[in-house]
């Protein structure tokens, strides 16, 4: 144990001239709010899909990603008042998956709040997650913010109970993303209900932030970069000043505004998705305001992968990606144009080359 | 010796002739024979794609799909191309290979392993309706 603090002391000592260099998001918090005691940024990491090979050994290229992203949050100055991590810690929902996955975020200084993905639940559906994270949803208040999780990667009972013969088969038919035997994803009805109640008491100028795995959105139904009763979720928020959801699932920058919710999609640590639209066959209601990452170079292993730091200034969110391997980007609500947008490629004649996907 | 050869060379030549005038034309086809082709080219596409999403294909576990779901940022409409990390042009198999090897932690393989034909397949059928752009980066 001590051998190890020291280590990542020394580790310390030799990132503090790489944050330096690479310009880590350290010290750019705005005021939020009127009083100074309320300003706090939180940091977010999301889909480590940490995958087992047998024994001891797990795929070295996600188990990098997710150990680094936790380096990289102990180093923010000033601290987030908080980590979330935003689903999808493990790839097959086994217990050695989610035993070395919660071992790399006990690392984290910081107090955790967890988000069910798909791959954390269809094996034994979240029963063993609970036993490390807590409940699968949950409400909390942080310095006038009202924060809300949700498992939003349930789908039909049928699907879930009766289609397949085994927990195993359950678990591999989710977890591939383009595989037609899967079935979308939904909050459901007694979640709803929950969040109904749970809304209630909060007041409607309160800014709410909403977490959940797959986008409270319906962009692509072939891979789940979808929630089927997402309008059902949002009619729920919408008597309310300022909404935020952030997801996690599709691994790459997505924003999106639909009425007074703003969306926004955080980077995995272990590999980026194509955009939709790179789907030749596929149909899509994609959110056109949004500027695209860059696209991925597959040589440079952690490249289009990353982790965020989110700032809060007039009740929504600031998001800043901290991109391997790439240029960072920043992607705050405007409140001039009452929507999301990257804070240097909005523009249209501002955007790059390697932002175009086909 | 040397006529005993050109001898069984005559006669077989002279089967093939006599055999030949039995056979249909070369540029008659129907139907059948264009549905008959099509599955054909597509029970490959279907091998390819269960080499696509299997845990098998390399030596940890990770499939092409996890990156790339239904074949989407593999653009084979675009190759040959110059693909600058491997320092000259080069075919999508030579890509495949790339991940084979990297990614999937695995061997390559052959390229005219049926395995690579398969996948080829289908990539290319995933990206069916698309205009060739040979090059394009």
């Amino acid at each position: 144990m001590r051998r190890r603090n020291h280590s990542r002391r020394d580790f310390l000592k030799g990132a503090g001239a790489l944050a330096a260099a690479s310009c880590l998001p350290v010290g750019t918090v705005k005021l939020a709010f009127a009083d100074k005691r309320k300003d706090f940024t939180f940091a977010y990491i999301s889909d480590a899909h940490i995958q087992h090979i047998a024994g001891a050994e797990f795929v070295r290229n996600w188990d990098r990603g997710l150990i680094r992203a936790v380096a990289e949050t102990n180093m923010l100055n000033p601290k987030p008042d908080f980590v979330v991590f935003g689903g999808d810690l493990a790839q097959l929902g086994t217990k050695p998956e989610l035993d070395h996955g919660a071992e790399m975020l006990s690392d984290l200084k910081y107090k955790m709040y967890c988000v069910m993905g798909e791959h954390d639940y269809y094996l034994d559906l979240g029963e063993y997650w609970s036993e490390l994270f807590g409940p699968h949803y949950y409400s909390w208040d942080h310095k006038g913010v009202h924060f809300v999780t949700l498992n939003s990667i349930l789908t039909y009972d049928e699907w879930t109970h009766e289609r397949w013969p085994t927990a195993e088969q359950r678990m591999l038919e989710m977890a591939g993303l383009d595989n037609p035997n899967g079935s979308p994803f939904m909050v459901g009805e007694e979640q709803r209900n929950w969040l109904r109640k749970d809304l209630e008491k909060v007041k409607k100028d309160t800014p709410i932030v909403l977490f959940s795995h797959s986008p409270i959105q319906r962009i692509y139904k072939g891979w789940n970069f979808w929630t089927e009763d997402a309008e059902e979720v949002q009619a729920l928020l919408k008597p309310f000043d300022d909404v935020t959801v952030v997801y996690g699932h599709v691994h790459q920058i997505q924003y999106n505004q639909i009425d007074n919710i703003s969306f926004h999609a955080v980077m995995a640590t272990a590999w980026p998705w194509p955009y939709p639209e790179s789907y030749a066959q596929a149909e899509i209601n994609w959110p056109e305001l949004t500027v695209p990452m860059n696209r991925a170079d597959p040589f440079f292993e952690r490249d289009a992968t990353g982790w965020q730091t989110i700032d809060l200034e007039n009740g929504r969110i600031g998001m800043s990606y901290n991109l391997y391997d790439n240029t960072n980007r920043t992607v705050k609500y405007n409140p001039k144009t009452g929507r999301p947008e990257d804070t240097a490629f909005q523009d249209p004649a501002k955007r790059i080359e390697p932002q175009t996907h086909f | 010796m040397t006529k005993k050869i050109a001898g069984a060379a005559f006669i077989a030549t002279a089967l093939a002739v006599v055999v030949g005038m039995f056979a249909v034309d070369a540029d008659e086809f129907t139907k059948e024979d264009l549905d008959r082709w099509h599955n054909e080219y597509m029970s490959v596409v279907k091998e390819g794609r269960e080499l696509w999403v299997s845990a098998d294909l390399g030596t940890n576990g990770v499939a092409c799909a996890q990156c790339h779901p239904n074949a989407a940022n593999t653009h084979p409409e675009t190759y040959p191309k110059f693909q600058q990390q491997l320092g000259g042009v080069v075919a999508l198999r030579d890509m495949i290979n790339w991940c084979l090897m990297n990614p999937l932690e695995g061997e390559a393989l052959e390229l005219d392993d049926p395995k690579m034909v398969a996948m080829e397949a289908y990539v290319t059928w995933e990206r069916r309706g698309v205009e060739l752009a040979p090059g394009k980066h």
